[in-house]
């Protein structure tokens, strides 16, 4: 077994590395960039070494200082993550000429597996069902458009180095096919360095659905179940779980038994994911195998009780499975939610910043947070904005999303802009609790982009209720104050008018029993809550059941936040409060008038020049952020009067590109 | 008797009913509430006792001794603000325009001079159209004795004026000796002189909103602290803001309970300084992290936002917060910064609460417009002020204290009484690079050279340790633990007296 592992990776996935590291005895060794001194990783690890500036090109992907690390340290192993150079095999060969073990597969089981038209060869050959497409290399263009009429419409242009979602886009015509060809070409060649890119049928109504397997050196190889990652935005994964709602358990065999036929046919070695695409017919195409951990993992790990990490290191020490398939059994529902730093009603721009509050629910054995931050650190422009996995298990999958749906409600993060109220209104969506899931499941039920009106209200009297609760705590508390003039104390009253979007609600409150009594829409609630005045988070016992709010005090507003809904609450005395319906709406100051840049990022082209009359739709500006090309444009017809940032500028979110006259 | 009691009911109806339905109605429509809804909306409920209802104007000319209306345009009187007197003026707009006449100018010197006697703030809730011109001397000579009185007030009681619509010519005078001036977005505004009179004379162009709404003082002129949103905002937050006063200059700030621990950790606070010096941070983050319930109540927030100004709370009890703020411009001192923290100071000094401030500054703003506009006077405000201030004075230097700068902002040196310094702190005559390329002019043009000399300025003045060596800083603390050393340093200064020799008055270079 090892003695000292190094971890060649960042953030979560190199503390969740290390806290399995540390169970098993195994010393650790963290890397670290300029931008990541503060990082959680590096405070974890049980030692550090700086791998260089704050460029993940000039750090974590330079192999040789990785290299370095381990024989600085006397690493015998490294541990990849996933990303960086996790699938990478000339970095394999390099460790292997080093003499340090690599913990994943072999180099020519990532080489076949990390070329998707290889993989897709390959997969044929061990009788996997495979997606019809071209598996050569696209010329150009026009290549890719007489292909894509072979096949037929739509279909989707792939970077063959790809993965996550980046260098992809689908055509559903010959300009789209075009324009998507030159667009993942370009994201393939910024991302991977390798503008390869292949073509295939566009599956519609489609499930992510992949199958965990793992394999050591002596030919055993095991699937443990499946995950479901249909909820996607922009093929960017969202929401997980485990097992899926949709399979039956001959189709979880049948697919078991092909990803491991696979990983076979290739020698591998190692946890490794085979991702299919699930139709509606329940037919299933092999899509490509991740030959490392998956950021997903954990939902496995729930469900089966077994430590995938645990697992790599001691096949990549040489050790047999300790298990074998009839050893593997599926018990309750996990169900994973990726915490992002972006901003979920401004079509998810990543949001970069400092995490001037950030307050995780605590784990028990219902919830598991993976992270890699912490309060004071900073969300850095030059990484995933991946602030963590939270990961819930329940016996069942109601029970997951009850779990998940608390824990989101208890997660505090203020600096950077996030989803956790996006993630809650998908855990309360009637369709997500039905489990009708597909990978367009979010473009089809948020078509405007997810806005707040779209969030369901469980129990609109909690909100309420809360308000009343919250003012009455601060009135209570005011009216201790010194100096006051004896016998015209100040007098709290019971009564108050809660105004929540214009509409008032009379609400009793008044202390009984150590907590209050509260009447409200001919209810009556008996509450408890031992909220400290100030506090985020607001946990109330209404009638013996616990619910969290986050309460937030504006002016003289509250801002309540529960189940993804944010709520603008103002409580006043009855007697003034029809006060407030006198005064004037104002409207917010108009920006049509601006292309505001909507993310930190750099503005790499300027499509329009000034005097431009533009069509709307029509291409303005693109800037990338997070390695993406995101195209500006236009919301409605117009002319160009000024550029106000030119290309190469890096921008600020609501930064002013242009104006229009 | 009974005719009497019914007379007088009749003259109370008359009074509340101002300058009658249609005119509430006009009034309600701009979005403005009524005088007595205004008082209604910020004194504790039922607690207003008004004076003088029956009073009305004694002018006989142009028709005015057939218009009366009891109260004369404006209500007048004291209540409670969370059981804590307050004494309320609140002009009535629909009453001949709140136009001030003798005999409402007379209402408001009463409600002062009890306010003085018995140490109550003073709030008016401004709304009249000015001067009332039908008067003419009479009208004039009654603001001149409301000025006279806010002279006599101030620094003894708390004075704060709230303009809920025109305040227009002289009338601008009585605000602006108060201590504090909140306006309404939209509906108030205030100038010397109005559009149609800057037109004949300059020839500009320009709105009311433009030329004297609550964005522009509180934005470009600084006459303002702060612009609310609507009279409902406004009196809401103005109760919450005399939460934070003292009722007069002999009390100490009111104090009331809190659950927040006064040695709750930060640990966050460790990274809040960015590894390049040159990199901001928001000084706001150190602020919310410190003060009981991250509760701040900012002042001048969209005026001279190089320096932070406002109150908040520690163990329970009122600290005004003076900070720089690296966001903008550095945080340097300049102009209108100097200006904003000086008064604020004298404020926190006169009404005996305990000034925290909060130091990263890199020195004055350099530039003709600076020296032009005369900012060695100005900047000699602040120190003034840091200077003559005798409540308890605690300091803490974050980052940069760099040159003249660092004496005035409650430096050891202007009897600070706890001075305190992060490990990041660098206490200097300037940035070492700046330094070097003085000292060591002969060296310039070799890079090694320079390059060395600045780290070596840099580890002997870049640190805390030389001022610490002096005396200067009392001790070098640990970010996390910010809030619980300063709390303790408050306590400490409890019961701290000081007094300035005596004197007629200082002479602040105005």
């Amino acid at each position: 077994m090892f003695k000292k592992i190094l971890i060649a990776n960042r953030g979560e996935i190199a503390c969740r590395v290390i806290k399995s590291c540390r169970r098993l005895g195994i010393q650790t060794v963290a890397v670290y960039s300029d931008a990541d001194r503060d990082a959680l990783h590096a405070r974890m690890a049980d030692e550090k070494v700086h791998v260089g500036a704050a460029a993940s090109a000039e750090s974590y992907l330079v192999m040789e200082r990785i290299i370095d690390a381990c024989k600085e340290t006397g690493a015998e192993a490294v541990h990849p993550g996933y990303g960086f150079l996790s699938e990478n095999a000339a970095f394999c060969q390099k460790l292997e000429a080093a003499g340090i073990a690599f913990i994943g597969p072999a180099p020519h089981a990532i080489t076949s597996m990390g070329d998707k038209i290889t993989s897709k060869k390959l997969a044929e050959a061990a009788g996997v069902n495979t997606v019809p497409g071209h598996t050569g290399v696209i010329e150009d263009a026009d290549h890719a458009v007489k292909i894509a009429a072979e096949i037929g419409y739509p279909v989707m242009l792939k970077a063959s180095a790809g993965g996550g979602g980046k260098g992809m886009r689908i055509a559903w015509d010959e300009a789209e096919c075009r324009d998507g060809f030159e667009r993942a070409t370009n994201e393939a060649r910024s991302s991977f360095g390798d503008d390869r890119v292949f073509v295939e049928k566009y599956i519609e109504e489609p499930r992510h659905i992949e199958i965990q397997v793992m394999a050591d050196s002596h030919g055993n190889c095991v699937y443990l179940g499946e995950r479901e990652c249909s909820i996607q935005r922009r093929h960017q994964k969202v929401i997980e779980e485990a097992p899926s709602p949709f399979l039956d358990e001959a189709t979880r065999q049948a697919m078991g038994e092909q990803a491991v036929a696979l990983a076979k046919a290739v020698q591998y070695r190692s946890a490794g994911t085979v991702e299919f695409i699930v139709d509606k017919e329940r037919n299933f195409y092999f899509l490509e195998m991740n030959t490392r951990l998956q950021v997903e993992h954990p939902v496995t790990e729930l469900i089966t009780g077994l430590d995938l990490v645990e697992l790599m290191i001691r096949v990549a020490a040489g050790d047999k499975l300790p298990v074998t398939q009839d050893d593997i059994k599926l018990t309750g529902w996990a169900m994973e939610s990726r915490v992002y730093a972006e901003d979920p009603f401004r079509d998810f721009m990543p949001s970069i910043g400092r995490l001037v509050r950030y307050h995780q629910p605590p784990e028990s054995p219902h919830v598991r947070v993976d992270t890699g931050v912490h309060e004071g650190g900073e969300v850095s422009m030059y990484y995933d904005p991946m602030i963590a996995k939270l990961v819930t298990w329940g016996k069942d999958r109601n029970e997951a999303i009850l779990h998940m749906q608390e824990a989101l409600d208890r997660y505090h993060i203020r600096g950077v802009l996030h989803n956790i109220s996006f993630l809650n209104a998908l855990m309360a969506h009637p369709r997500f609790q039905e489990g009708r899931l597909s990978t367009n499941f979010i473009a089809e039920e948020y078509p405007e982009g997810f806005r707040p009106a779209d969030v369901p209200r469980e129990d609109p009297a909690h909100a309420i209720l809360v308000a009343a609760l919250v003012h009455r705590r601060y009135m209570d508390r005011a009216a201790n104050i010194s100096g006051q003039v004896a016998g015209y104390e100040r007098q709290v009253h019971d009564d108050w008018t809660v105004l929540v979007e214009g509409v008032a609600h009379h609400v009793h409150v008044r202390p009984e029993n150590g907590g209050y009594h509260v009447d409200y829409d001919d209810r009556q609630f008996a509450v408890q809550c031992d909220w400290q005045l100030g506090q985020p988070l607001f946990r109330v016992e209404i009638d013996d059941k616990t619910v969290w709010f986050q309460v937030e005090r504006d002016g003289i507003r509250y801002r309540l936040f529960h189940r993804g809904a944010e709520i603008d609450a103002l409580v006043l005395a009855p007697g003034i409060a029809h006060f407030q319906d006198l005064m004037p709406e104002k409207l917010p100051p108009d920006l049509s008038k601006f292309l505001l840049s909507p993310m930190p990022g750099l503005l790499v082209k300027v499509s329009v020049s000034e005097g431009q009359e533009v069509k709307a739709g029509e291409e303005l500006a693109v800037i990338e952020a997070m390695k993406m090309e995101n195209v500006l444009r236009a919301q409605q017809d117009g002319v160009v009067s000024k550029i106000v940032a030119d290309a190469g500028a890096s921008l600020s979110v609501d930064q002013a590109i242009m104006e229009f006259a | 008797m009974h005719q009497i009691i019914e007379r007088l009911e009749e003259k109370r109806a008359a009074a509340r009913l101002g300058g009658g339905e249609a005119r509430i109605v006009k009034q309600h429509q701009k979005g403005k509430l009524t005088a007595r809804e205004r008082i209604e909306l910020f004194l504790d409920p039922g607690s207003f006792e008004e004076w003088d209802m029956f009073v009305e104007h004694r002018c006989v000319d142009f028709g005015m001794e057939g218009q009366k209306v009891p109260g004369d345009g404006v209500v007048t009187g004291y209540g409670t603000v969370n059981g804590r007197l307050v004494f309320v003026f609140s002009q009535d707009f629909t009453v001949f325009g709140g136009s001030l006449s003798q005999a409402h100018a007379e209402k408001i010197c009463k409600i002062m001079d009890h306010a003085i006697k018995v140490g109550a703030p003073v709030i008016g809730l401004n709304d009249s159209g000015g001067a009332r011109i039908q008067e003419g001397v009479d009208s004039l000579a009654g603001y001149a004795d409301v000025f006279q009185r806010n002279v006599m007030a101030s620094g003894v009681i708390p004075q704060i004026s709230m303009i809920m619509g025109p305040c227009a010519g002289g009338a601008v005078y009585s605000p602006a000796m108060t201590d504090f001036i909140f306006m309404v977005q939209d509906s108030s505004y205030m100038f010397v002189t109005g559009p149609e009179v800057v037109k004949t004379v300059t020839h500009e162009t320009v709105t009311a909103e433009e030329l004297g709404g609550a964005l522009t003082h509180s934005g470009k002129s600084g006459v303002s602290d702060l612009a609310f949103e609507n009279d409902v905002e406004a009196l809401l937050m103005l109760r919450r803001f005399v939460n934070f006063l003292p009722a007069n200059n002999r009390e100490k700030p009111p104090v009331w309970p809190c659950d927040d621990p006064t040695d709750r950790m930060e640990p966050s606070l460790d990274t809040l300084i960015p590894d390049d010096p040159n990199k901001p941070y928001d000084m706001k983050e150190l602020i919310h992290k410190i003060v009981d319930e991250g509760d701040f109540f900012e002042l001048q927030p969209n005026y001279a936002g190089n320096i932070l100004t406002g109150f908040g709370r520690m163990q329970g009890s009122t600290v005004g917060i003076v900070a720089n703020q690296p966001m903008v411009l550095a945080g340097c001192l300049d102009i209108d910064s100097s200006r904003k923290a000086a008064r604020f100071v004298r404020f926190c000094d006169a009404f005996n609460i305990p000034v925290v401030t909060l130091v990263d500054v890199p020195g004055f703003l350099p530039g003709t417009s600076q020296e032009y506009g005369g900012i060695i006077k100005h900047g000699a405000k602040l120190l003034y002020a840091y200077a003559e201030a005798t409540v308890p004075k605690v300091t803490l230097i974050t980052r940069k204290a760099y040159g003249g700068a660092y004496d005035v902002m409650s430096s050891k040196h202007l009897r600070g009484d706890v001075n305190l310094a992060w490990p990041s702190a660098e206490i200097a005559v300037m940035g070492p690079k700046g330094a070097v390329e003085i000292i060591f002019r002969a060296d310039s043009g070799d890079e090694e050279k320079i390059k060395a000399r600045t780290e070596e300025y840099r580890s002997k003045f870049a640190n805390p340790f030389v001022a610490g060596s002096r005396g200067f800083i009392d001790d070098v603390i640990m970010p996390h633990a910010t809030r619980k050393r300063i709390c303790r340093s408050l306590a400490m200064l409890k019961e701290k007296k000081l007094e300035n020799p005596w004197r007629k008055h200082g002479n602040i270079p105005l």
